[in-house]
């Protein structure tokens, strides 16, 4: 807290909404403009840097040359989610940070050109792809965020008959209720559920996975079991007055989805410092708070992307470093600041991080009227319930996603004990679950990545000239 | 600061940057803006007979969202009375005395009408007549332009009809819709031609609306074919231009020349001006983007030869014209190699798969580590890296310089700027031209077994 003036008001949405997207549709005009850039390069590295591998030079050449559904159909085979991607993706670090003209230029806008193709087709209720043949077998997907939609979706397609469990009253997961609207509006997340419902997947909300008998009952019934079960609720801090404090998440889905009913806002804090927290501090500030950011190291210890911390300043919004939250200051039954004490950063901890140590007699009182955490989420507690062997608390799962119960496979945040959570290694979760599944269930893929030769193609000094001499055994 | 000024078969203008017969030169008024901005001189949109104009009359070629790479158009000549037009060029020249005002005109094949235009062009007091035997739409089918300039005989005579009535400098402007070039060159000398200019607009039909199926431009409901100038023309042009700075008759004869054809900055006139143009003539770049780009032709231009040390523009006119060769001319000794600057490489690898699937297949891929890979059999992506990190394992390519053909297909696809530079490298091959072989050796290139025989004598391996 150095500033004493009030920070710059956030920038707005084109429209001037508070609330819109942030990054306008391009126009025809733009994509094409843009699409022609692209290089079109070799074995592209945005390609490999995607996780879902979608195979962007291919997308955007389509785009250039104007057959937008074909683009589209690109995107979607490797991601269904590609909609959503398209806008949460941190493309700094994936494929846009891997685009060769980054280094001198600026890289291509594969974000926003994928959302270009994408919504070309969701806007128009265009579906792509159809239900393979039925094979008899029948799936049950419990959780319908990106990593339950992405595999049932890939399972539909592969013909086996699907059912998608979802506890909450609409479905997709984090899309519909925890990105923020300034990065993906509630409508995007809906087309995509639409699009796994036109593949014939039974959507049922309302129907929560709550115990190891309704589990047993769901295996009894389907061949197969794919948990997406996210992550739970923001933890505790532990500290007096807690319970004055606001879930980072649930005050998210309350912005976005029910945004006549947030608190009034003098000045909120937010305690937290990864991407969630930014996005609660976001919606704290368009909601008109002054925001301020608590952490307990500095800014080059925060978890939050480098990009979505500029984000932040840009919002006007403060941040508190090297500063610990130790309770919540009530007055007259309502929040009149939190009790904070000043850290120095001393040797290493176990995540490599500097630890941070208070130091004696720095007590101070943060004023403040509102305070939301937001310092990651709680382990999937059904996980424990359903007896599935854990690791750190996730589920554990094996190379292929299964668990250690037979017929039952996981992916999403639920299993990401490690790398970093995100939808994009969800949506690759989903898919390489089903792929799994397919395989389990007796399915063969029919689709050859390249064409099987008979051997004495393969032996052909033209063949081999073609190839290289390692073609012959790969 | 450089001379810019020319003298065009006794026409003289203060730059060679002439707009050329087109809409840009349609009236008094809008040449007159023009000549405000700079331009030295102005070819007044071609007047003749009466004509009566359609709409939707151009159509452009759009690359990548570039915007005009090429126009078509089916555009006729003047559609204002010739009254109006003759009272207007001489009130221009009048206002404008050192600028070149040069009047292009056609009409029908008669001594008579020639007659009667060129005394009314004289009147005007206009620097010189451009002949228009070049425009391929509308007035041809009416016997006149590339009517004429196809037929040698037609335009030898039409052009002494008009060199035998008139002391102005006469220019013919040449179609390009001919198999040589030289042949209307030589009929429009040999009929007294005192300069010519090339190139008229190429025969085109611009493309066909595929929501629509309608051919474009559509003119209710019809397209036409019309006449194709701008950017994408300019190799063309220049080898045209080319033709006729090496063909004995027309360099004989000593007639200026004036270069046009896709012309859009001061460089590509430089070009025109290095292959023998004395001045150039602009038109599509004028309709894309304003009188306003002659500022940055003349100032580039000047600088350009400042930088040269070229004084005037006859220094450095023609320069590169005894590069000009035919196949049977060039050094079959002559090797050079690709080099990939990897300081300056991106990792696109579009070489590697240009060589690869359309070249000689002599670039190989190299991790940082320095393992030869080939992505197209290389296993699945290892999804737990980054985009930075995926970045900085890239294979970088490298060409296999004794397999190197120097093709150069790779420099022309590399993005970057430099970064493929065709090397020439010391070649044991013999340095003998096609002909040499021919006359010397007649055998080796009349049959395969004499050329297998020459090449394992000369050490020459086909990759």
């Amino acid at each position: 807290m150095t500033h004493s003036s009030s920070p710059p008001a956030p920038e707005r949405s084109p429209s001037g909404s508070a609330w819109q997207e942030l990054l306008p549709p391009l126009s025809a005009q733009e994509a094409t403009v843009e699409a022609n850039r692209c290089l079109y390069c070799y074995d592209a590295p945005c390609m490999q840097a995607c996780p879902t591998h979608i195979d962007i030079p291919t997308f955007i050449r389509k785009i250039s040359t104007g057959n937008l559904r074909g683009s589209a159909r690109t995107i979607l085979e490797a991601n269904f989610l590609g909609g959503t991607c398209a806008r949460v993706c941190p493309v700094q670090e994936l494929c846009e940070g891997a685009c060769v003209l980054g280094a001198e230029h600026r890289p291509i806008e594969i974000g926003r050109l994928q959302r270009y193709a994408v919504d070309h087709v969701q806007e128009r209720g265009v579906q792509l792809f159809e239900a393979g043949p039925g094979t008899g077998k029948s799936v049950a997907v419990v959780g319908s965020g990106p990593a339950g939609i992405s595999a049932a979706a890939e399972l539909a397609k592969a013909g086996h008959t699907v059912t998608l469990l979802e506890k909450r009253d609409l479905a997709g997961g984090l899309s519909t209720y925890g990105i923020i609207t300034l990065r993906e509006p509630v409508e995007v997340a809906q087309r995509e559920v639409e699009a796994v419902k036109a593949l014939g997947v039974m959507v049922q909300t309302g129907h929560e996975i709550g115990s190891k008998a309704d589990m047993d009952a769901l295996l009894e019934s389907h061949d197969a079991v794919f948990l997406a079960l996210g992550l739970g609720a923001v933890p505790a801090l532990g500290i007096p007055g807690e319970e004055h404090i606001l879930d980072g998440l649930d005050f998210i889905e309350q912005a976005k989805l029910k945004r006549d009913q947030l608190p009034v806002m003098g000045h909120a804090v937010v305690i937290g410092a990864g991407n969630t927290a930014i996005d609660a501090a976001t919606m704290a500030r368009r909601a008109g708070a002054e925001v301020t950011m608590v952490y307990r190291r500095t800014e080059h210890e925060m978890t939050a992307y480098r990009h979505e911390y500029e984000f932040a300043l840009h919002e006007g919004i403060q941040f508190a470093f090297l500063t610990q939250p130790v309770g919540v200051k009530i007055t007259a039954g309502r929040v009149s600041g939190i009790r904070c004490v000043k850290m120095t950063l001393g040797a290493p901890d176990a995540s490599g991080r500097a630890r941070p140590e208070a130091v004696p007699g720095s007590e101070f009182i943060l004023p403040c009227d509102t305070v939301i955490k937001a310092i990651g989420q709680e382990k999937p507690v059904l996980a424990e319930v359903l007896g599935l062997e854990l690791e750190q608390g996730y589920i554990k799962v094996n190379a292929e996603l299964q668990t250690s119960l037979p017929r039952v496979w996981a992916g999403g945040d639920c299993v990401r004990v490690r790398g970093s959570a995100s939808t994009v290694m969800a949506v690759q979760d989903g898919k390489m679950a089903a792929q799994s599944i397919s395989t389990m269930l007796g399915q063969t893929t029919d689709v050859q990545l390249t064409p099987e030769f008979p051997a004495e193609v393969r032996s052909h000094p033209l063949y081999l000239a073609a190839h290289g001499p390692e073609a012959q055994h790969g | 600061m450089a001379d810019l000024s020319i003298n065009f078969a006794g026409i003289r203008s203060p730059n060679p940057f002439w707009l050329a017969s087109a809409p840009p030169t349609n009236s008094g008024a809008q040449i007159h803006r023009a000549f405000e901005y700079g331009w030295g001189g102005a070819v007044w949109k071609t007047i003749g007979p009466p004509v009566l104009n359609i709409s939707n009359r151009y159509s452009g070629l759009s690359i990548g969202g570039q915007r005009l790479l090429a126009i078509s158009n089916v555009e006729l000549i003047s559609d204002r009375p010739l009254e109006v037009n003759l009272r207007e060029i001489a009130e221009i020249k009048r206002l404008w005395p050192d600028r070149a005002v040069i009047v292009s005109a056609m009409v029908d094949a008669d001594p008579q009408a020639w007659r009667d235009i060129v005394m009314m062009i004289e009147d005007t007091g206009a620097d010189g007549i451009e002949l228009n035997y070049g425009c391929p739409q509308g007035m041809s089918e009416r016997g006149m332009g590339a009517a004429v300039g196809q037929v040698p005989e037609m335009c030898e005579l039409n052009t002494h009809w008009v060199t035998s009535v008139t002391k102005l400098p006469v220019i013919v402007k040449l179609t390009p819709n001919v198999t040589h070039i030289t042949d209307p060159a030589h009929a429009a000398l040999a009929g007294g031609a005192n300069g010519l200019s090339l190139i008229n607009t190429i025969n085109s039909v611009m493309k066909v609306d595929l929501d629509t199926l309608q051919i474009t431009p559509n003119i209710g409901g019809r397209g036409t074919h019309g006449g194709y100038a701008g950017p994408a023309v300019k190799p063309i042009a220049l080898n045209m231009l080319s033709e006729l700075m090496t063909d004995a008759g027309v360099v004989g004869s000593g007639a200026p020349i004036s270069g046009m054809g896709g012309i859009v900055t001061w460089r590509d006139a430089a070009e025109f001006i290095l292959l023998g143009a004395s001045s150039v003539q602009v038109c599509t770049a004028a309709m894309h983007y304003g009188y306003r780009i002659v500022e940055d032709m003349i100032d580039g231009l000047s600088n350009w030869m400042d930088d040269k040390g070229f004084a005037t523009i006859e220094e450095f006119r023609g320069h590169s014209v005894p590069q000009l060769s035919t196949f049977g001319q060039l050094d079959l000794g002559f090797q050079a190699v690709a080099r990939i600057n990897p300081d300056k490489c991106i990792q696109c690898n579009m070489c590697y798969t240009a060589c690869n699937d359309t070249a000689h297949q002599c670039i190989d891929l190299y991790t940082p580590g320095g393992v030869q890979v080939n992505p197209a059999i290389s296993g699945p992506f290892d999804p737990r890296m980054n985009g930075k990190e995926v970045a900085d394992s890239r294979p970088t390519p490298k060409v296999r310089e004794g397999d190197c053909v120097g093709c150069a297909l790779c420099a022309n696809v590399c993005p970057v700027d430099d970064c493929i530079e065709m090397v020439s490298v010391p070649s044991d091959r013999p340095h003998v031209t096609w002909d040499e072989l021919s006359a010397q050796r007649t055998p080796v290139t009349q049959q395969w077994d004499a050329m297998e025989a020459y090449r394992r004598e000369a050490d020459i391996e086909i990759h």
